[in-house]
């Protein structure tokens, strides 16, 4: 088993068009770093300086990894990441 | 209760527990129902509170044009604050609403700009910002930016929050211009400082995050990440379910953005529960069903109602 992750349109130039890829790490830090051995430039599209780029936004199980432990934050098999750009929610 | 005119009405809304949804009588959900409010959205508390502020500021005057990019719910809130207080709305709206909300925005003689479906929020937000460019005398409320649309929770939805349930421990809510949440989460936190403030962003179809790159992705200005504890992508799908548990079980007819916020209440009730803690979940049910029964939400089975809203603003 390993990490599915879950990409969105606009970085899918970096997968070939795969909608989700797989990868593995024990952090999210890791496992960006393996998914760019395979799929070269994403990493530079997810991740800066400061850590995550301010417009993406990733969630491991459908919670924003901002508040758990950002790149830090532990993953394992059978997790499900989701990266998503930041939109304008829904502005009821 | 007696008031003297409509918008006198607002807020005060009804705090209602949901037994059967929630797992034990130590750990309880309840729904702030704000549907209850003059247009019947949470967005009626925003809308006033922007446009008292402008006023007071001198920015509006009889006749002067409000311009805001809106997905609906706020456009209908300034439309009725804008009839009621002699001012022309227009607002810029994502095709990709419900007819509802056009032909409320109509009712109440608000003029429309649609901006395209792909991008959906972004798109409106970057269209509005051009066109008040081009007509400085246009009054722009810019709600994802206006102090005002947070402090009306501060000053209201947190204060009648708190009010009624001293013991609360979870707040939840949906994430848009995140005014809800910062405003009556900053409340709640300074008064109850262990509560958890918790936003349910909506996830939606891939046509709505159709952004050139994601350097162009928009963060509202209101946004202060250390007010929330955490923060939940709902899926369209889960939002959809819980929409529909929320009525089987405790008879609400609420709108699909309440489902996303029950379905991170429902998640947080069961770690609350598994843990043997004792929990008061607050969710925030920003809208009633009716401006979505255009969308199929809430017909035929879930995964029909699912494909119905692919591609559609529902928060």
């Amino acid at each position: 088993m390993a990490i599915e992750v879950r990409i969105p349109t606009i970085l899918r130039t970096y997968t070939d068009g795969a909608k989700q890829v797989e990868g593995t790490g024990s952090t999210l830090g890791e496992l960006i770093t393996d998914l760019e051995q395979r799929h070269g430039g994403l990493r530079e599209r997810l991740v800066d300086d400061g850590g995550l780029r301010r417009f993406v936004n990733v969630y491991l199980n459908d919670e924003d990894v901002r508040f758990l432990a950002g790149l830090q934050t532990p993953v394992k098999d059978g997790d499900t990441v989701t990266v998503l750009p930041a939109v304008a929610g829904g502005a009821r | 209760m007696r008031y003297e005119n409509l918008l006198d009405s607002l807020g005060h809304t009804p705090l209602v527990g949901l037994p059967r949804l929630s797992p034990s009588p130590e750990v309880r959900l309840w729904a702030k129902l704000e549907d209850r409010n003059p247009t019947g959205s949470v967005k009626d508390r925003a809308a006033f509170f922007m446009v008292a502020q402008a006023e007071k500021d001198g920015l509006l005057s009889p006749g002067s044009v409000i311009l805001e990019p809106t997905s609906g719910n706020t456009g209908i809130s300034l439309a009725m604050v804008a009839r009621l207080r002699g001012y022309r709305l227009i607002v810029v709206m994502p095709e990709n609403t419900s007819e509802e909300r056009r032909q409320l925005l109509r009712m109440y003689g608000a003029e429309i700009i649609a901006s395209p479906a792909a991008g959906g929020s972004n798109e409106a937000v970057r269209m509005a910002k051009q066109i008040a460019a081009e007509h400085p005398d246009w009054v722009m409320l810019y709600q994802y930016g206006n102090e005002a649309n947070a402090r009306a929770h501060y000053e209201t939805t947190g204060p009648e929050i708190l009010a009624d349930l001293p013991g609360i421990t979870h707040f939840v809510a949906g994430l848009g211009t995140t005014g809800t949440l910062m405003g009556a989460g900053r409340y709640l936190r300074e008064h109850q400082p262990d509560v958890k403030i918790v936003a349910a962003e909506p996830r939606y179809g891939e046509l709505v995050y159709g952004l050139r790159n994601v350097d162009e992705g928009f963060v509202p200005e209101l946004y202060d990440e250390s007010v929330l504890t955490s923060r939940f992508s709902v899926s369209s799908a889960d939002a959809l379910r819980r929409t529909r548990e929320l009525i089987a079980a405790e008879g609400i007819f609420a709108g699909i953005s309440a489902g996303a916020a029950l379905h991170a209440g429902l998640g947080l009730a069961a770690k609350a529960a598994a843990a043997g803690e004792r929990a008061g979940i607050v969710v925030l049910v920003a809208d009633g069903g009716w401006k979505y029964l255009s969308t199929g939400a809430y017909s035929g089975t879930l995964d029909e109602a699912e494909a119905r809203l692919e591609g559609q603003l529902w928060a």
